[in-house]
């Protein structure tokens, strides 16, 4: 198997008296859909963030490509070739859908004073309009994205994490409040763009139907640590899995 | 920019090319007092409007720019010089103001740029030295170039519009730039630009000191339009005079602070005629405007044009055809 594109090693992460995270390590390869699922306060969302740079964890480091990113500020580490989408909504809600998606990639374009003196669309239109076309948005290309439905913001959400060509891309919740017509769009388009372009997903979800039809792998949390780990069928065999979900 | 809208830009430069003809003293340099402070209030509104960023210190900026061009042209230095003198110091001012917005937002920060203004006027007041104390500078010549003068103040007005229209050129590239959509998504979510790759730290302290900027280069005009200049003109009542301008002219419009600063400076010209009763007509005309239309006049305009428009109109998804 190929050298890792995203290690997590020995992460743990403290909030005084509370472990929320203890001693987890993975190791994601390209092209792979990994699902991270847990019942709530299993310390997903605290792992996520710490592989994000959003929070600094008490022990342990990540890897992005064999290099260390554990003081990487969130900027740096789009730059890194690591996208994200959020459990909220995060459009840039006055900007039109173009705008939005146009933005997602500028920064990784050319330098600060190119950028100034170049192109108003540094060039991007191409390509942000290829995006949008993939997600099925050409009908709101001009449309202010906070006037959109919520499961069409969720794409926006989307196509933006895509724009600059991320090798990995972390889906936090990315089924969370879409309806189930949007939901299926979504995921054949993510399932689409893995096979297409070959980018690693990371995704945190609730839907066990999601992530079960979307994913490779899956690892379990529960309390801040790994129970289970394995293929979509093994994990919804696995006893510890169902006990952590049923509290049994 | 779309034809209708160069047409307006077409016809608002030609009456401001007209504007002053056949016109009294006091008129023309009511104009360019207008003009000069549409430029401060272009900085702010960057700074505010398309950046987020509270300020209320940008009467401060042209005190910095008005004090540094009266010193040096009254040393014999050329006003170009001294302009850019004044601009870049107003700049480096407010990339160090920017500062504190790195840790502070919403009503902290603008109590932390009032701080500010207020220090700025007092170390113009003290340092008597250096700045006339309250008594002020006097006698700032008005510029020259390749022989002509801006002496008059016919000539001085036509020199203060090129000088706006330039400042506006400026802002207008720097809003159509990359730059101008990192802006506005600081405002809108910083911590999806940040996710998305754009520094936020660099681009709050370029909002701050390129706002700054413009407003140092509003006071490097208003040293030889007034020729004389005193620290209370550039007090914390001047800067909340600023903001009125930019946030009655609609804040984060092109357009918002040169309307704004039209109501702020013209419109009390034009209520002088009710004597003594112009301020109560004034603010309770301000009021309304801020009820009605929180977005100023520019959104109170698109409000007007979206209640004449067609109520109803077909889902742009079905023109094509469902998709989803």
């Amino acid at each position: 198997m190929n050298a890792p594109v995203l290690s997590v090693r020995n992460i743990s992460k403290q909030f005084g008296g509370i472990r929320a995270v203890s001693d987890v390590s993975f190791d994601v390869h390209k092209g792979e859909i990994l699902g991270l699922i847990g019942p709530n306060g299993s310390g997903k969302s605290t792992l996520f963030n710490c592989i994000l740079g959003q929070l600094r964890p008490t022990t342990g480091h990540v890897e992005i490509n064999g290099k260390p990113v554990d003081r990487v500020r969130p900027a740096d580490l789009s730059l890194l070739g690591l996208g994200r989408t959020f459990q909220q909504l995060s459009v840039f809600p006055k900007m039109s859908v173009l705008d939005n998606i146009i933005l997602a990639g500028q920064e990784h374009e050319g330098t600060m004073l190119s950028r100034l003196f170049g192109k108003p669309d540094a060039g991007l239109t191409g390509k942000a309009e290829q995006l949008i076309e993939f997600f099925r948005l050409t009908p709101y290309r001009d449309t202010p994205a906070g006037s959109l439905s919520y499961g069409q913001q969720k794409l926006v959400d989307a196509a933006m994490a895509f724009m600059a060509g991320p090798g990995i891309v972390l889906l936090d919740e990315p089924a969370g409040g879409v309806n189930l017509t949007m939901l299926t769009h979504l995921k054949e388009r993510l399932m689409t763009y893995n096979i297409e372009h070959g980018t690693t997903f990371v995704v945190i979800e609730h839907n066990m139907e999601f992530v079960m039809s979307l994913c490779t792998r899956i690892i379990v949390l529960a309390q801040g640590e790994i129970i289970a780990e394995g293929k979509p069928e093994e994990i919804r065999a696995n006893q510890m899995v169902i006990d952590a979900y049923l509290g049994g | 920019m779309t034809k209708l809208q160069a047409i307006l830009v077409a016809l608002g430069v030609a009456i401001l090319l007209v504007a002053p003809v056949g016109q009294g003293n006091y008129i023309i340099y009511t104009l360019c007092s207008w003009l000069l402070f549409s430029i401060s209030a272009m900085g702010l509104n960057l700074t505010l409007g398309y950046a987020g960023q509270v300020s209320l210190a940008q009467a401060a900026f042209m005190g910095i720019g008005a004090y540094v061009t009266a010193l040096l042209t009254l040393s014999g230095i050329h006003w170009g010089f001294a302009t850019v003198i004044s601009i870049t110091s107003s700049f480096a001012v407010g990339l160090v103001l920017g500062y504190p917005a790195l840790r502070v937002q919403h009503h902290f920060l603008a109590f932390v740029t009032l701080a500010f203004n207020t220090l700025l006027f007092l170390v113009l007041r003290n340092e008597e030295e250096i700045t006339g104390g309250s008594f002020g500078l006097v006698g700032m010549p008005r510029p020259s170039f390749f022989g002509i003068t801006t002496d008059s103040n016919l000539s001085f007005y036509y020199f203060s519009l090129i000088c706006f229209l330039f400042s506006a050129g400026v802002m207008w590239w720097i809003l159509r730039s990359p730059w101008g959509r990192a802006f506005k998504a600081l405002r809108e979510n910083p911590i999806r630009a940040e996710s998305l790759g754009l520094k936020i730290r660099r681009q709050t302290l370029l909002a701050f000191a390129i706002g700054s900027a413009f407003g140092g280069f509003a006071g490097s005009l208003q040293a030889p339009l007034v020729q004389f200049i005193e620290p209370g003109s550039f007090a914390l009542i001047h800067s909340l005079k600023l903001l009125l301008m930019v946030v009655v002219g609609g804040s984060g419009f092109f357009f918002g602070p040169m309307l704004g600063a039209a109501v702020v400076i013209l419109l009390p010209e034009v209520l002088r005629f009710t004597e003594g009763y112009y301020l109560i007509i004034y603010s309770f005309l301000v009021i309304v405007l801020m009820v009605y239309s929180p977005n100023g006049l520019i959104g109170l305009g698109h409000k007007i044009i979206d209640k004449l428009r067609p109520r109803h109109e077909a889902r742009r998804d079905m023109q094509q055809g469902a998709q989803l």
